[in-house]
């Protein structure tokens, strides 16, 4: 999949995202604390934990929209925090997609779609919309490529984005959770779309609260709190038969919906 | 007897009913309508105004601001930017620039424009580019200054999401974020359309040749030819011929911003 996006010096072989050592504090507020990662090809990892344990933080030092203190992060072959890396470039080949959608909210969708691949990727309008549409078709919004962004669901709107994401061609996609602002019942046609990326051999780094999802399609599953990895390994282990106490409270509330609502 | 407060406040609107019709009333009777009329609704006086208060005055009037404006745009764009900058300098320049044009009286400006610098620098531009750049000294500053609230009002997430695209910063201000602080602004740059075609009436001091009158100057000239006051106020309903539709065009756009935030789109004028 990493076909298109540039002449990355990534080696096929070996994990395609190492975090090591990672520290980042926002001022006085250390959010990680030491954070050790690697992601292999085509493989599915799901960050979950309380919120403010550093999940987004962590999900946004892999395409630098936060810089860390210190440590290294290498995707795809890019030095990220190398001082002297091409960040625009390093970004063509991380796809992110953001809790509040973030389309562009002056652009049809279509044009959500191209504007990139022709600015950054200087593609022809006619190839650009072509991968566009085969995008649209793969998150099953072929029809809504004239609409605006404003005329959509959130649900819509958030499929959308992964299809923008999706037609930079990235070797490795970020989702910050990804359905967390959408109602209850368009969170299905996101993780489906989501599920079926997986399935076709994306690399995918979510972090999440959709337990569900994490558990059928994670590769591997992250617990974080308070700034580090508690623990981490398949879902079979994490989700359905976590060793540390942490993990145990944490998934207690989350997958008791009616004990978590009581607590807060 | 206690009044309940829906009588009290029937009573009170009565109240100001009554002031209106003793004012109008006093207005009526003590009003000399005969010199009134004469003097502002001179038609015979008026009709000798055309067709020049149209195809000269009223065309000279939005040339003047259309330059004036389309300067003051660019300007107030590289000041807007210049004041998000990072580098320390380029703010304190804009500051500097937007605090004197904004707080010093347009006719300072256009005086120190017409006679002090061809005074002090030997050179002579022609009225309608001394006209466009006066203008656009003043109009920048608060284009500026309302362009960089705009700018401000576009969510992080436009950029970030821009810049995960790979967009460079620059792209990305350019492609994402000025192209949406512009809809967001469009009502309040409306209203500065509308001050900066009054303040065009200021022209009039730079001495204007009969081609070159706007508005205010060609009505005072036919003021003083007609010896009737009409002229001004036809000069005076032909700026209403502008500024009107402005002002409707300005409000149908802050219903339309206004609409899709109700929609939940996040707009932040």
């Amino acid at each position: 999949m990493s076909a298109d996006t540039g002449d990355a010096p990534a080696a096929s072989g070996g994990p395609i995202v190492e975090i090591t050592g990672l520290h980042k504090a926002f001022g006085m507020l250390e959010v990680l604390k030491g954070i050790d990662v690697s992601v292999e090809r085509g493989e599915v990892v799901c960050i979950i934990g309380p919120s403010g344990s550093g999940k987004s933080t962590l999900l946004r030092c892999v395409n630098l929209l936060e810089e860390p203190n210190s440590g290294r992060v290498v995707v795809n072959g890019f030095e990220l925090t190398d001082p002297d890396v091409d960040i625009d470039k390093a970004r063509r080949s991380i796809g992110m997609v953001f809790q509040a959608f973030n389309l562009f909210g002056h652009l049809s969708v279509l044009d959500n779609l191209t504007v990139a691949q022709r600015k950054v990727l200087k593609r022809e309008q006619g190839e650009a919309e072509r991968i566009a549409r085969e995008n649209l078709e793969k998150v099953g919004l072929a029809e809504k490529a004239g609409a605006m962004p404003e005329q959509l669901s959130g649900g819509q709107q958030q499929r959308v984005a992964i299809a923008r994401a999706l037609s930079m061609q990235p070797a490795v996609m970020l989702f910050d959770e990804p359905t967390s602002a959408l109602d209850p019942e368009l969170v299905g046609d996101v993780l489906g779309v989501m599920r079926q990326l997986a399935h076709e051999g994306m690399t995918m780094l979510v972090v999440t609260h959709e337990m569900q999802f994490a558990r059928e399609v994670a590769d591997k599953v992250l617990f974080m709190d308070g700034g580090v990895i508690v623990e981490s390994g398949p879902p079979s282990k994490v989700i359905a038969d976590p060793v540390e106490d942490r993990t145990k409270t944490f998934l207690s509330r989350v997958l008791n919906p009616v004990h978590a609502s009581e607590v807060e | 007897m206690p009044m309940s407060p829906r009588k009290r406040a029937q009573a009170f609107r009565g109240v100001q009913y009554g002031i209106l019709v003793l004012v109008v009333a006093a207005v009526a009777f003590f009003a000399d309508w005969g010199t009134l009329g004469n003097a502002f609704f001179n038609l015979e006086a008026m009709s000798t105004q055309f067709p020049g208060i149209i195809t000269t005055a009223l065309v000279n009037t939005i040339i003047y601001t259309g330059l004036g404006f389309a300067l003051g745009l660019a300007v107030g764009l590289v000041l807007a930017l210049m004041k998000l900058s990072p580098v320390a300098p380029y703010r304190w320049i804009a500051t500097a620039y937007i605090e004197f044009f904004r707080g010093v009286p347009a006719l300072l400006v256009f005086i120190a424009l017409g006679f002090g610098v061809p005074l002090a620098f030997q050179i002579q531009f022609d009225t309608y580019s001394t006209a466009a750049i006066a203008l656009g000294l003043v109009g920048s500053a608060y284009i500026a200054e309302t362009l960089r609230a705009g700018i401000q009002a576009v969510p992080k997430g436009q950029v970030e999401a821009a810049r995960s695209l790979g967009m460079s910063q620059s792209r990305a201000t350019f492609t994402v974020v000025i192209p949406q602080a512009f809809r967001i602004i469009l009502p309040p740059l409306t209203n500065e359309l509308i001050l900066l075609t009054k303040d065009s009436s200021l022209i009039y001091l730079l001495g204007l040749l009969g081609t070159e009158y706007e508005l205010a100057k060609f009505g005072r000239e036919g003021m003083n030819a007609t010896n009737s006051m009409s002229p001004i106020l036809l000069a005076g309903l032909c700026y209403l011929l502008i500024t009107v539709p402005l002002g409707y065009l300005s409000r149908y756009l802050e219903r339309r911003a206004g609409r899709k935030r109700d929609e939940g789109l996040e707009v932040t004028a």
